[in-house]
This record gives C-alpha cells, sequence and structure tokens, in this order.
C-alpha cells in the first residue's frame, strides 16, 4: 500500500485516529508520519510503534479465545470505548477503561513494561493519604496474625490499638470527602 | 533584526547555561503524565470538557510563579500561527502531536523555558523539565516538586493498583520518561554504541537519534531514556538511566583519547575540513550541517579548535531547523532558499566569534 502523503514510499505505519468520535484511516510511511506529525519525534515513536505492533497479537491461543469469547460486547460505560476499539487504536479512553477491560490487561502491561503488572513509586500527596493509610494498615493486621498464632498476646493487643485508631483516621478521611 | 538578538530569543535561557559533564551531556530532561480523574482522555473528550481544563489551567497558573520556575505564560494551540508552533516545537517545548493534532492544546512555559506542561495533548498534562548538562536527580527532585503543586488544585487520575493512568498503556504507572541527550561523536564514529546498543535496551531503556529520520542520528547527537513505567519506582528509573550515562561518558571519553592516540592526524583533518565547510559553504542541507558541527564541537573538546564557544553545536543545531530558519526570514522559504539562509547564518555565527 502506498502512503498517503507522498504517494512514493511504502506505507509502513496504519492505524485508525479518532476525533470526537469520528474514525479516520492512517496509512502512512515513516518519513511522513513524522513530518506530518502522526508520531512525534522526541517521544518514543519508532520502537513505540514497533512494541505495539505486537502488543495485541497474543501468542498464547487460550488468552485469544478467552478475550474473544468475553469482550465482544464489553464497552466502557464511561467513554465508550470498546475493548476492539481499544485493541486497534492501543489507546485507553478513559480513567475507567482501566477497570473495564481489566481482565485483558496483565498481558499487555507484562509485554510492554518488563512482566509489571503494579505500580510502584509515586502517589498523588491528597488522593494517596488514604492508600499509605491501607497499605500501614494490611501490614498491621498480617502482623497481629502472625503474633495471635505466636501467642504474643500482650504485643497483639498493642497492634490491635494501632489497627482501631488508623481505622478511625480512615473512615474521618472518608466523611471529609 | 541581528543574528545576536535573534539567537537570544531563539536559545532557551536555560541552554545558556553550562552543566554537568556538559562536553557530552548536552541536556537532561523529565517528562511526567498527567490526567484529570473524570474527565475522558483527550482522544475520546467531549469538546466543552478539554475547554473546562483549559479554563481551569489558565485560571489557575497563569502567571503564576512555583519557586524558581517564574512567571508561567499560558498559551493555546489556536492562538499560535503555524510558524510560531513549529519554533515551540524546534525547541522541544511542545511536541508535534500537541501543535498539530490537538485543536483543544496549550502549554503552560515558564519564563526560562526550563518547565513547560502541554495541557489536552495524549494525557491532559505532560509536565516537562529541562536542565542544562547531566542533572537527572535534580530534574526528578524539581518535577515532584511541581507535579505536587499542580496535584494541589487538581484531582489526578490514579489508581492504586496501576498507578497514575495514561491514555497510552507504554506510560501507565509513574507516567515518567526521563531522558538524557548526548554528544557521542567518537561512539558512533568507531561504531562502539552499535553494538553497547541491545545491551542498553535490556535495562529497559532505549537509545534512538533525535534529529533526523529513523535510526540516523543527526550530529551524533542520542537520547537515552526508559521504557518502563510501571512497576519500577522514578528512582530506580532514573538511578538505572544516570548508571547507563555513567557508562556511555566513560566509553565516550576512552573513544576520544584512543582516536587521539591511534590517528590523531587524521581527526584533525576530520575537524578542520567539517570547520572550513562551515565557515566558506554558500549552501548547506541540514545533514551536512549537523556532521560538520558535531565534528568542531569535538574538535573544541579535544583541543584543535580554541577560539569557538563550545555552546555553538546546541545552538546551532536548533536555529538551523527549517521553522527558525523561516522565523528568521519572516517569510516562506523553498528548501533551496533554505540551505541559503542556513549557510550564511552559520557564516554569520562563526563571525561574532571572532568579533
Ligand atoms: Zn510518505
Ligand atoms: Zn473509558
Amino acid at each position: 500500500m502506498d502512503c498517503q502523503e507522498c504517494h512514493e514510499r511504502t506505507a509502513t505505519l496504519h492505524f485508525t485516529k479518532v476525533v470526537n468520535g469520528n474514525k479516520t484511516e492512517i496509512h502512512v510511511c515513516e518519513h511522513c508520519a513524522k513530518e506530518k506529525g502522526y508520531v512525534s519525534y522526541d517521544e518514543e515513536a519508532y520502537s513505540l510503534h514497533d512494541l505495539l505492533s505486537g502488543l495485541f497479537n497474543f501468542s498464547s491461543p487460550s488468552v485469544k479465545q478467552n478475550s474473544f469469547v468475553h469482550t465482544q460486547g464489553k464497552t466502557c460505560e464511561k467513554c465508550g470505548m470498546s475493548y476492539s476499539d481499544f485493541t486497534r487504536i492501543g489507546k485507553f479512553g478513559c480513567a475507567e477503561c482501566y477497570h473495564t477491560f481489566e481482565d485483558h490487561l496483565n498481558p499487555i502491561f507484562r509485554r510492554v513494561h518488563s512482566g509489571n503488572t503494579t505500580h510502584h513509586g509515586k502517589i498523588p500527596k491528597r488522593i494517596g493519604v488514604d492508600i499509605n493509610l491501607k497499605k500501614t494498615l494490611t501490614g498491621y493486621k498480617e502482623k497481629l496474625q502472625q503474633l495471635i498464632e505466636g501467642e504474643e498476646f500482650e504485643e497483639a493487643a498493642k497492634v490491635r490499638d494501632k489497627i482501631k485508631s488508623l481505622e478511625k483516621d480512615l473512615s474521618r478521611n472518608g466523611g471529609d470527602d | 533584526m541581528s543574528l545576536q538578538q535573534f539567537m537570544n530569543d531563539a536559545i532557551s535561557p536555560w541552554m545558556k547555561e553550562d552543566g554537568p559533564d556538559s562536553d557530552i551531556v548536552m541536556s537532561s530532561r523529565i517528562r511526567l503524565a498527567r490526567n484529570f480523574d473524570n474527565i475522558p482522555f483527550p482522544i475520546l473528550a467531549k469538546n466543552e470538557d478539554l475547554l473546562k481544563i483549559l479554563e481551569f489551567i489558565k485560571s489557575k497558573y497563569h502567571h503564576q510563579t512555583f519557586k524558581t520556575y517564574q512567571d508561567l505564560e499560558f498559551v493555546t494551540m489556536s492562538e499560535l500561527k503555524p510558524i510560531e508552533k513549529r519554533v515551540l516545537v524546534e525547541k522541544h517545548l511542545i511536541s508535534p502531536h500537541l501543535a498539530e493534532k490537538s485543536q483543544l492544546g496549550a502549554v503552560l512555559i515558564s519564563k526560562s523555558e526550563q518547565v513547560s506542561v502541554m495541557v489536552n495533548e495524549e494525557d491532559h498534562i505532560r509536565i516537562q523539565l529541562y536542565f542544562p548538562g547531566f542533572q537527572l536527580e535534580k530534574a526528578l527532585d524539581q518535577a515532584f516538586a511541581f507535579d505536587d503543586w499542580l496535584e494541589e488544585e487538581i484531582n489526578y487520575a490514579f489508581d492504586e493498583k496501576r498507578g497514575y493512568l495514561t491514555s497510552c498503556p507504554t506510560n501507565v504507572g509513574t507516567g515518567l520518561r526521563a531522558s538524557v541527550m548526548m554528544h557521542l561523536p567518537a561512539l558512533a564514529l568507531t561504531q562502539k554504541l552499535n553494538r553497547m546498543i541491545p545491551a542498553i535496551n535490556q535495562l529497559g531503556l532505549v537509545v534512538r537519534g533525535i534529529y533526523g529520520e529513523g535510526s540516523e542520528a543527526l550530529g551524533n547527537i542520542f537520547q537515552v531514556s526508559n521504557q518502563v513505567t510501571l512497576g519500577r519506582a522514578e528512582k530506580d528509573t532514573v538511578d538505572d538511566l544516570q548508571s547507563v550515562v555513567e557508562k556511555l561518558i566513560e566509553q565516550e571519553r576512552n573513544a576520544r583519547e584512543l582516536l587521539l592516540e591511534q590517528s590523531p592526524l587524521q581527526l584533525e583533518d576530520r575537524i578542520f575540513r567539517s570547520y572550513g565547510v562551515l565557515e566558506h559553504s554558500r549552501i548547506i542541507e541540514s545533514k551536512e550541517t549537523a556532521k560538520c558541527l558535531s565534528d568542531v564541537r569535538l574538535g573544541i573538546d579535544v583541543g584543535f579548535i580554541k577560539n569557538i564557544s563550545k555552546s555553538i553545536l546546541n545552538e546551532l543545531m536548533v536555529l538551523t531547523q527549517p521553522g527558525f530558519l523561516q522565523q528568521y526570514a519572516k517569510e516562506g522559504l523553498s528548501p533551496e532558499e533554505r540551505d541559503k539562509l542556513r549557510a550564511s547564518l552559520i557564516r554569520e555565527r562563526l563571525n561574532l566569534e571572532n568579533g
């Protein structure tokens, strides 16, 4: 297929552009993709394209079948993105898409992020307060369990008090919202 | 307008300072991708939502100052002429995507042009901070502080499990792209860089030319950046990049010494030929310009050329791009006219050194 911009080179980049819900098919060569700004050259354009083109071709047949069966009709309620749109465009439409397509994301993330699926790093300060409290709380609960199993009841009582006060903090933060 | 004056406007103030290891590292950049909670990403958002974001950012941050980042200027894409957008792209203050595809896009730029915040690009918010030379850790600290400052007013889309939510799956998690722009003429000349790239890729880092097309790196200028944003904390990502860049600096310095030892005359010849081309040509393409500038900069670094300031590579790589030439000429230019103006601008710039 010829590049739709220069009609000189072979189109090597194929994608769908969505502007306000209207989809347009784009077929361009690498040169024009950069020249016309379809891909940005300060970003990960070329390697990213390679990555994305292979992103949704699941190698395992079982995954492929599952995703086909479950996702035919799955569409994000918030933004209207369907799973097939998502696999074609390679972009999420909104934050809720992450929940809508949750069942399919781990293999994709593993592939793009060297096997990782869970965030590790900065947490927003304001909404992060609760998240940090919850993390501490989970830690305390595990510790409590261990202490009880080890029959260290005096220590366990101290930890239980800490849990109670944390839970109070959490519900108070929730009430402010 | 005089060339001096044009250059003053064209070269970002932060670029005029010398950073650590600036003989090899031109600049360090941190980018953070963020989105508003409860508003679809720009790809699917309604115009009224995107307009709301523009208004919000303008009302909260226009003319504001955060720390040393003074007087943030809010500019919408719709109020800029194509050539003005092109110049911002060539200064790396906005992306081509924002310039051409984001009808309701905008940017906040600090007076020093060290911080730019793209609004309604692929994500609602993309914070970028630049530092001269090799200063990744400082850049990350400052980016975090700036991010916290924005977050005082903005509810970010964030998920406990997936981190900062972004439109592209490749940015989710930290939303971080840390990158370093490096001048690696000796590693490129001796073909050593190609042999190092697979090992660098294994660490989840990418090396690419940022001027020029595809895999070609004009002016031997390479960008090294991280690819992984999920499951790896920002600090660790920056540490990885930091250690790879340190390795590259060391290898580049070794390769330069080796060249000087083994073929000093050939190297000197190459450098002065390029110097001659820049000083005397009447028509010059961007590709040849980049090659010659790289040679001359190397000549300055290894001591063959003594009367030219080091900033010449950074300056002229920026200034001789099509958008800047057009702005200098104040009119549309054919490619032939561009090559002519490029040659005369370079000659004039070199004359400033002698004056
Ligand atoms: Zn083309
Ligand atoms: Zn959605």
